[in-house]
Parts: structure tokens; sequence; C-alpha cells
């Protein structure tokens, strides 16, 4: 019994110097409220925050390019523009053809901010030019503390350096049914051959009168057949769950992004600066 | 009925065994073709910093002239490492190594380099060179990022490939192993490219 005191304590043990010795930061799963202001510890007054929002919307409104704003404590020792690269791809800030997001990350514990510039706005907001808008624009309203006064500005100056580009539309949020749905439906008329195709075949069989072998073999090979479109439909509507999850997962929202994020790719442009 | 019935399970067996063939093989291209592309980002992103270097010693020529032996060291790293590519088809481990090899040449170069303009205040405080540096930085960072996917999508692929029972199909089909992008010795505390 002592021996596996010492195997569970033992066990225990290593999984917390597991985790401690994994403690990195942790991106938050794509969240189903796409908008613009994720502020993770309450940093803005709500009304600041408020503020912040509608402006990026309206900007993503007119002109496709989504910015996103997050306030986090720490990085955790990781490198901000590292970790605002994989943070903008695996949430597919900006539209997905024109890669036009950017991810500005305000890590307050850190003293530190970082833009991160998606892959079609590297050309535009160049890694001097983010380096440039953080060390004049934001770093001095920082140094007074003012959190919302250094990101306002901060955008304002990246308005400024994007005006005029990526004239977008604004998606629109119901374009028809969502392809999750049509495989589901596929899948169910699919279901729905099967089990007329096997009646049919039972009946044969009965009519034919065929000895128990026979028809012990043929339960073997409806078996295979069944469970085969099963595995096939299975990975079809695993699919479709899939583009179903991105096609709609902003629609339902009152005041965030329209069409949600829209997939755009970080290749790891962009700078930071610290205060 | 019975004749036809050993017939009907080969034909089934020999079905299955295609569309699982079939399935292995064209998953493993599409990982292969995925490992790929990262692969040409890493190249790019590389490409991308050996682009910035004959400005970034020009702009440096300007302050500290006499700092030739530095500036030199770089520019013969930079050849050395835009001499060395790799055809993204022909990803070996050996061919990895010496790729890395001649980019941490690089690497050593120009941070000896940026260490050297510490002791050039008018150097630091240039307009071109302040640009540059971000730039360098962004361009680390980019190498970072396109490294650690291109790791990621040779660990799906090399996964997909050695697990069983795929292994057989893949050395049926011959796809080999690729090569992964391993972390210098000593880079742990190698001097960072920070401002």
């Amino acid at each position: 019994m002592l021996k596996y005191k010492h195997i569970i304590l033992f066990i225990l043990l290593s999984f917390g110097l597991n985790q401690v010795g994994f403690a990195q930061f942790e991106i938050p799963d794509k969240p189903k409220f796409q908008t613009s202001v994720y502020d993770y510890i309450n940093l803005l007054s709500a009304s600041q925050k408020n503020n912040l929002e509608q402006k990026l919307i309206k900007y993503s409104d007119t002109t496709s390019t989504q910015i996103v704003l997050t306030v986090i404590s720490s990085t955790k020792g990781e490198n901000i523009n590292y970790l605002g690269a994989q943070w903008g791809e695996k949430w597919g800030i900006g539209q997905e053809k024109e890669d036009n997001g950017i991810l500005i990350i305000l890590a307050k514990d850190d003293r530190r901010i970082g833009i991160n510039t998606g892959e079609g706005i590297e050309y535009l907001l160049t890694d001097a030019l983010s380096k440039r808008i953080i060390e004049r624009d934001i770093i001095p309203y920082f140094k007074q503390n003012d959190y919302y006064g250094g990101l306002n500005r901060g955008v304002d100056a990246i308005f400024e350096v994007l005006k005029g580009e990526y004239q977008g539309s604004r998606k629109s949020s119901n374009d028809g049914l969502p392809i999750g749905f049509i495989f589901i439906l596929i899948f169910i008329f699919i279901i729905i051959l099967i089990s007329i195709s096997k009646n049919r075949r039972g009946g044969g069989n009965n009519g034919r009168g065929s000895g128990g072998n026979g028809s012990d073999s043929m339960d073997i090979l409806e078996a295979i057949i069944l469970s085969n479109s099963g595995r096939g439909s299975y990975r079809r509507s695993s699919g479709g769950f899939g583009g179903g999850w991105s096609s709609g997962g902003g629609s339902s929202s009152g005041g965030g992004f329209g069409g949600g994020f829209g997939g755009g790719g970080f290749s790891g442009g962009g700078a930071s600066g610290g205060w | 009925m019975k004749k036809f019935l050993p017939w009907i399970v080969i034909g089934i067996l020999a079905i299955g065994l295609y569309s699982w063939g079939k399935g292995f093989n064209n998953t493993a291209v599409e990982y292969e073709a995925d490992a790929k592309t990262e692969w040409s980002k890493v190249e790019s992103a590389y490409q991308r910093r050996a682009d910035l270097i004959p400005n970034l010693v020009a702009t440096v020529k300007g302050y500290a002239a006499h700092e030739k032996e530095t500036l030199e060291g770089v520019i013969k790293a930079r050849s050395e490492a835009t001499k060395t590519t790799i055809n993204a088809g022909d990803l070996t481990p050996e061919k990895m190594a010496q790729f890395q090899q001649a980019q941490q040449g690089l690497s050593g170069a120009l941070s000896k380099l940026l260490v050297t303009v510490e002791r050039y205040p008018e150097l630091k405080a240039d307009k071109s060179f302040l640009e540059l540096q971000s730039q360098l930085e962004g361009t680390e960072n980019r190498i970072n990022v396109t490294r650690d996917r291109f790791n990621d999508a040779v660990n799906k692929y090399d996964i997909y490939t050695t697990k069983f029972p795929g292994k057989i199909l893949a050395s049926l089909f011959g796809f080999e192993e690729m090569a992964r992008f391993k972390s210098a010795p000593g880079s742990e505390n190698a001097p960072k490219v920070e401002f």
C-alpha cells in the first residue's frame, strides 16, 4: 500500500513539475464572438473599450482590414512578436485572400507592446513603421500610464499609414446555406440510400430462399459496406462542421466584425517596444 | 451463388486495399507539399535577411569605417549563406545541417556587428540605421516563425509516414523521412538581436 502511495505521489509531483516547466503563454481559443478588442485583464474602462471597439469595427467595415487589440498581463517570457504571429494565425484575423489583419498585443506587466502585421499588410505597415508608431505615438502615453490614450493614438497612426488601401465591403452575415449544413444533408441522403438498398437485397434473399451460409456472408458484406460508408461520411461530416464553424462563427454577432475573422495569415512581421 | 462468393470477397478486399493505398498516398503527398511550402517560406525569410545586409553594411560603414574586419566578416558570411540553398524536394539531414551552419555563420557575424555598433552613438541615432534595425528584428522573428511552422509541417508528415501501418506503404511508395530544423548547439545563449 505504501509503495502505491509513493508511486502516486511521484506521478503527482512529476505532473506538477511538468506544469512548471511548460509555463508558457497559452493562446486563447478563437472566440465565438469576434470583435476588435479583447481586454483580458480589464485594463480599459467599459467606455474606453467600447470607443476603441467601435472605431476598429467601423474601420473594418469600410476597408475590410481587421485590427484586433488584446490586453494581457504577461507573455510569460515569450517574444511578443513571435506570440503575435502565432496568435494572429490561430484566430485568422483579416480576410483570407488579403491577409490584412493586424494584431496589437499589450502586455501590461511586461511593459511591452507589439504590433503584428498580417502577410498582406507588411508592405504597407512595415516593421520600421510599426516600430516608429510604437516609439513615437504609443509609448509617450504609456509612460504617463495613459493606456487608452496610447492605444487610441496608435490606432489612428495605423489608420493614417493604411489610408486608402483595401477597399473591401463588409461581408454579409448570411450568405446562403453554410457548407456544413449541405454536407449533413448529403450524409442523410447516403444513409437513406444505403438503407433502401439493404432492404431490397434482404428481400431478394428471402425470395430465393438461400441457405443460412449465404446470408451470413451477405451480412458481413453489408457490415463492411456500412462501416466503410460510415467512415467516409464521418470524415465528410467532420469537415462540414469545420466549415460551418468558420462561416457561421460571427453570424450572430451584434456588434463584432461582420462575418467574423476571415482567416488571414501572419508570418511574423511587425515590431515591439517597451516603456 | 456460392461459387462467386470468394471472388466477391477478393474483389472487395482489392478495392479496400486500393482505396487504403490511395488514401495514404494522397494524404502523404499533401503533407509533403505542405512541408515544402513551409520550407520555401523559411528560405524566403532568410533571403529577406540577406537582402537587408548590404544596406546595413553601407550604413554602418558611414560611421564606423575602420571596423573593417567585422564588416567584411558579415559580407563573407552573407555570400556563404546565400550560396547554400536547398531544393525543397531534397530536404536531407546533411543538406539541412549545411544550410543551418551557413545561416548560423551569418547570425554570428551579424550579432558581432551589432555589438560593435554599441560603440558608435551617432550611428545608433541614425534614422536609416534605426529602420534597418527594426526590419532586422522583424526578420529574425519571421525566421523563427517560419522555422517552427516548417518543423510542425515536417512533424505531421513524418508521423504520418512512420506510424504503423502507414510505414509499410511509405517505404513502398518511397516517402522518405524529412529533416527538421534543429536549434544549434549553444544557440540558447547566443546574443539576441534586440534593441
